[in-house]
């Protein structure tokens, strides 16, 4: 057996892996509003990003998204408070001056604030705050720059765009930053015309740099190999645009309940066939290699099927008990789902099933630091 | 290797050709220096040997340019890139991927080398250049030496004959410049590479170099051949070889060693001459500041800063990259509150004053002059200057004018060549006439005759009141500028003293005539030039 196979040899798993993972868990997620399995799948990407992360500086990406979660939540509850049409419930937890505003608008501002309205905004916004989590988590323990490294030749130059993209906005964002510190310098407190000013020479900047950098592609080699007739490399781009749109419109169908069945699985699969033949037809005629490609073995297998799983868990559960995920009414204890519980705790495995990361930098030949006891949860 | 028969280069929309008849062969094995003043069309050249013009540039190529034998008419830089490998100015602009064995494979991948090929090249080219410890740190987080040996790492896993690199020091304190240099003799001697580099920095490099391409610019023939030749009547020379003209040696000594190991008769000589008179100051004081504590989060930048900056004296700041210069500079113009300590400029806090208000108080060029640049014309520039600094109209471009004569004003503020964008940056903060005057890395670009401008410039400012604080990496400047000389490492003020008192000892900051005539306190040639005929009228 090859040491990639085994969940124990340190090594950093399969961007990809993790984002299955991750998708499965936010496709949990996106079929309930019971607050018990969301808040389930929050701890369970939490304790897997603290047992897994690195300390790259994407993996602090978790702590911003788990902020962004409860502002969410926030804004959620408060325009609910402020803007609902009607009180929603019979208990009323307080009630806020209000605006008379027109009739026939369909709005009201404040008034009569129920409990019942209160806690269904925050079920929804936890739904949200929930799949926000899951990407969260996603970004924290897989690269997006480094999945990106694993796109399939015929979308290289694709890949290529979104990691110079990738590149591009925090660099504008500093630049941004000093050219603001240096208007300073001219006793310019900001003000009328200081987007102006500022727009220019950030603009410019930027250009210079993907102008430098294009030159440096170019001069390294960039599309060199990739010399064919425009016949087959526009049958590639149809073919795998066709495909992506397939799968595209596939997926809306399966979530959208009321769309017809023809629209879900069939064109899915469809899109995917298409997809599949141009991503070889152009995978075959780029002359392009992989430096280390990232391995792709059983625990990124372990990994991606956890997700799937609680995914394939949840939804199997919504259809057999809809009334327990959907919740009738709102100020009732939510009842706990057996089968979704135990689906979203695979979703835990990782944190033990995915390879540890190798510690940086330690010196080689030094004693060995005792092996971490894994104590499953 | 390379051949470039009667080149000739006219960008689209330019009056005139940048280049016209280089005729010009490198042999294998060579490391060729291209020295011209700026806008000569140094980079023009490096980038006509793989093709970038004028395949990328646009503009028209007159004659042929051959590299191994591919003409650059019908090969483009994609496919001269096994055999050229181009390092641009800026290292971190040309990278594309985001650690730094990821950017030592992408050239590779780019051929479609094999995986096994790709992994035994990065081995080997981390050890080669020193990069194994940071082989998978992120390439934005390496200091500046580290980054230019990732350029020039990730150009030569494709195992290319020629490297072409564009200054590749210009932003590299001394120490990293030596290690980066030290790295191109190496593979000049180990790989036999042929190795074609421009750079301004003469002194830095010129020792290396097997042969000189002088780009005399304004339509004047290319001149090229041995390196003493070639400098003998240059209009750019390092010091050691303006020393070797002024002490009439010959042949020209162009390193720091064969000029020691004939300079014995004119230590001689000089030591009877009477001391160089250097200005000592004590005026009033204009900036301060005692135990300035800045930090960054949990990482202290300044450990406790004590210094005092007087009216009409000019002061070099020197250190490592990251020992903590800039943030003194930004500590001092209000950018950065002291964490603890004090900082003071005419006797108030820069931190706690309005922009229009420190302005007054206080300027600073910071490194990228053109940060403070924003009007569509030089004219527009220096009206829109006045109405900042609330000053008589035509203020700025009076100073502009005096810095840098004859300037049509509605050029763009970009098209303006390196020096004159830094004059008139320089003319837009002194428009508000601050006593303190702050410069971070003034000379990045600059040639010699824009350096000895500056000098010139900066000497009246402190004459007219102005105090000076340069932050710099440019020993010769700082000798030829400077009165006193701040050393500042890992956030500590570790010198600060008289400028030959701190230089002439120290193995990094010493300019090459202190290293030549030490122990004796010389530093620049004219110094040197000054007491030898003060000599020669007492001798006789």
């Amino acid at each position: 057996m090859r040491p990639e196979h085994l969940p124990t040899f340190p090594r950093s798993l399969h961007p990809g892996a993790w984002w299955l993972w991750a998708i499965g868990l936010a496709a949990a997620a996106s079929r309930t509003q019971n607050p018990v399995p969301l808040l389930m799948i929050v701890a369970v990407t939490g304790f897997v990003v603290a047992a897994r992360r690195g300390d790259a500086p994407w993996a602090r990406s978790y702590v911003a998204f788990l902020k962004l979660s409860l502002v969410v939540i926030a804004m959620r509850i408060l325009f609910q408070s402020l803007l609902s049409t009607g009180a929603q419930g019979p208990t009323v937890l307080f009630t806020l001056p209000s605006l008379p505003l027109p009739e026939d608008s369909g709005l009201k501002l404040g008034g009569v604030v129920s409990l019942e309205a209160v806690l269904r905004a925050f079920y929804e916004g936890l739904q949200l705050a929930t799949i926000l989590c899951c990407f969260g988590a996603a970004n924290a323990l897989g690269s997006a720059r480094r999945l990106l490294r694993s796109v399939p030749s015929a979308l290289y130059e694709i890949g290529v765009a979104c990691v110079i993209a990738l590149t591009f906005a925090p660099q504008l964002v500093g630049d941004a930053a000093r050219i603001r510190a240096a208007h300073r310098l001219r006793g310019q407190s900001g003000g009328a015309g200081s987007l102006k000013r500022l727009a220019m020479p950030v603009l410019e900047g930027a250009l210079e740099r993907s102008v430098d950098l294009a030159a440096a592609m170019d001069a390294r080699g960039y599309g060199r190999a990739t010399d064919e007739g425009r016949v087959a490399r526009r049958t590639t781009a149809v073919l795998v645009f066709g495909g992506l749109l397939g799968v595209c419109v596939g997926i809306y169908g399966l979530l959208d309940a009321t769309a017809s069945t023809w629209l879900g699985t069939p064109t899915l699969l469809m899109g995917l066939a298409l997809a599949a033949v141009g991503l070889h037809l152009g995978g075959r005629r780029s002359g392009r290699t992989t430096y280390r490609p990232d391995p792709w073995a059983l625990p990124e297998w372990l990994v991606a099927g956890s997700g799937v799983l609680a995914a394939v868990a949840v939804c199997v559960d919504v259809a057999l008990h809809p009334a327990s995920f959907f919740l009738a009414s709102v100020t009732d204890l939510p009842p706990v789902p057996p089968l979704a519980t135990v689906g979203i705790l695979v979703g835990l495995l990782p944190a033990v099933l995915a390879p540890p990361l190798p510690v940086a930098g330690a010196p080689a030949g030094a004693p060995d630091a005792p092996d971490r006891v894994e104590v499953p949860a | 290797m390379i051949e470039l028969h009667d080149v000739g280069v006219t960008y689209a929309d330019a009056a005139r050709p940048v280049l016209t008849g280089v005729a010009l062969t490198i042999p294998e094995g060579e490391l060729a220096l291209v020295v011209g003043r700026t806008g000569s069309g140094k980079s023009t050249l490096l980038r006509t040997i793989n093709g970038l013009v004028p395949h990328f540039s646009g503009g028209t190529l007159h004659g042929r340019v051959l590299v191994d034998g591919r003409d650059t008419r019908t090969h483009r830089p994609r496919d001269l890139a096994d055999i050229v490998g181009y390092v641009g100015q800026d290292p971190l602009a040309g990278f594309v991927t985001d650690t730094v064995e990821d950017e030592l494979a992408y050239g590779m991948e780019s051929l479609g080398l094999s995986t096994d090929v790709m992994r035994k090249r990065v081995e080997e080219t981390l050890d080669l250049l020193g990069l194994a410890e940071v082989r998978s740190r992120p390439v934005v987080g390496l200091s500046g030496g580290q980054q230019q040996r990732v350029a020039i790492g990730s150009v030569l896993t494709t195992h290319p004959r020629v490297l072409v690199l564009d200054e590749p020091t210009s932003a590299l304190d001394p120490v990293a410049a030596e290690d980066v240099l030290a790295t191109l003799q190496r593979l000049v001697h180990d790989l036999g590479l042929t190795v074609v580099l421009a750079e301004h920095r003469l002194e830095r490099v010129v020792q290396y170099a097997d042969r000189v391409v002088l780009l005399p610019g304004e339509g004047r023939p290319v001149r090229h051949g041995l390196p003493g030749d070639v400098l003998a009547d240059s209009p750019v020379a390092p010091p050691v070889v303006e020393l070797g003209r002024v002490a009439g040696w010959s042949p020209l000594p162009l390193s720091v060693r064969d000029a020691r190991r004939v300079a014995g008769p004119l230590r001689e000589r000089l030591a009877g001459a009477p001391a160089p008179e250097r200005r000592t100051t004590g005026g009033r004081t204009v900036a301060s500041c005692s135990g300035l504590v800045v930090s960054y989060g949990r990482t202290p930048a300044l450990r406790g800063v004590t210094t005092r900056l007087s009216a009409g004296e000019v002061v070099a700041l020197m250190g490592r990259n990251g020992a903590g210069k800039s943030t003194l500079l930004k500590a001092l113009v209000g950018m950065k509150r002291p964490t603890s300590g004090r900082v003071e400029v005419d006797g108030l806090a820069p931190a706690g004053l309005r922009p229009a208000e420190l302005t007054r108080h206080v300027g600073m060029v910071p490194q990228v002059a053109s940060d403070l640049l924003y009007a569509s014309s030089v004219g527009r520039e220096c009206v829109q200057a006045d109405r900042d600094a609330r000053v008589e109209p035509g203020t700025t471009l009076d100073l502009f004018g005096r810095l840098s004569p004859g300037v049509t004003l509605d050029h763009h503020p970009r098209d303006l060549s390196e020096g004159q964008r830094l004059t008139l940056a320089l003319s837009v903060v002194l428009a508000a006439r601050p006593p303190l005057l702050l410069l971070d890395e003034p000379t990045r670009g600059l040639d010699y005759a824009a350096k000895h401008r500056l000098v010139e410039i900066l000497r009246d400012l402190a004459e007219a009141g102005h105090a000076v604080l340069l932050a710099t990496h440019d020993v010769e400047l700082v000798a030829e500028v400077a009165d006193r000389v701040l050393v500042i490492a890992d956030g500590d003020l570790v010198a600060d003293g008289p400028t030959a008192e701190v230089v002439v000892s120290s193995p990094a900051f010493a300019p090459q005539i202190a290293k030549v005539l030490a122990p004796q306190q010389w530093l620049t040639p004219t110094e040197v030039a000054v007491a030898l005929t003060s000599t020669e009228q007492v001798a006789p």
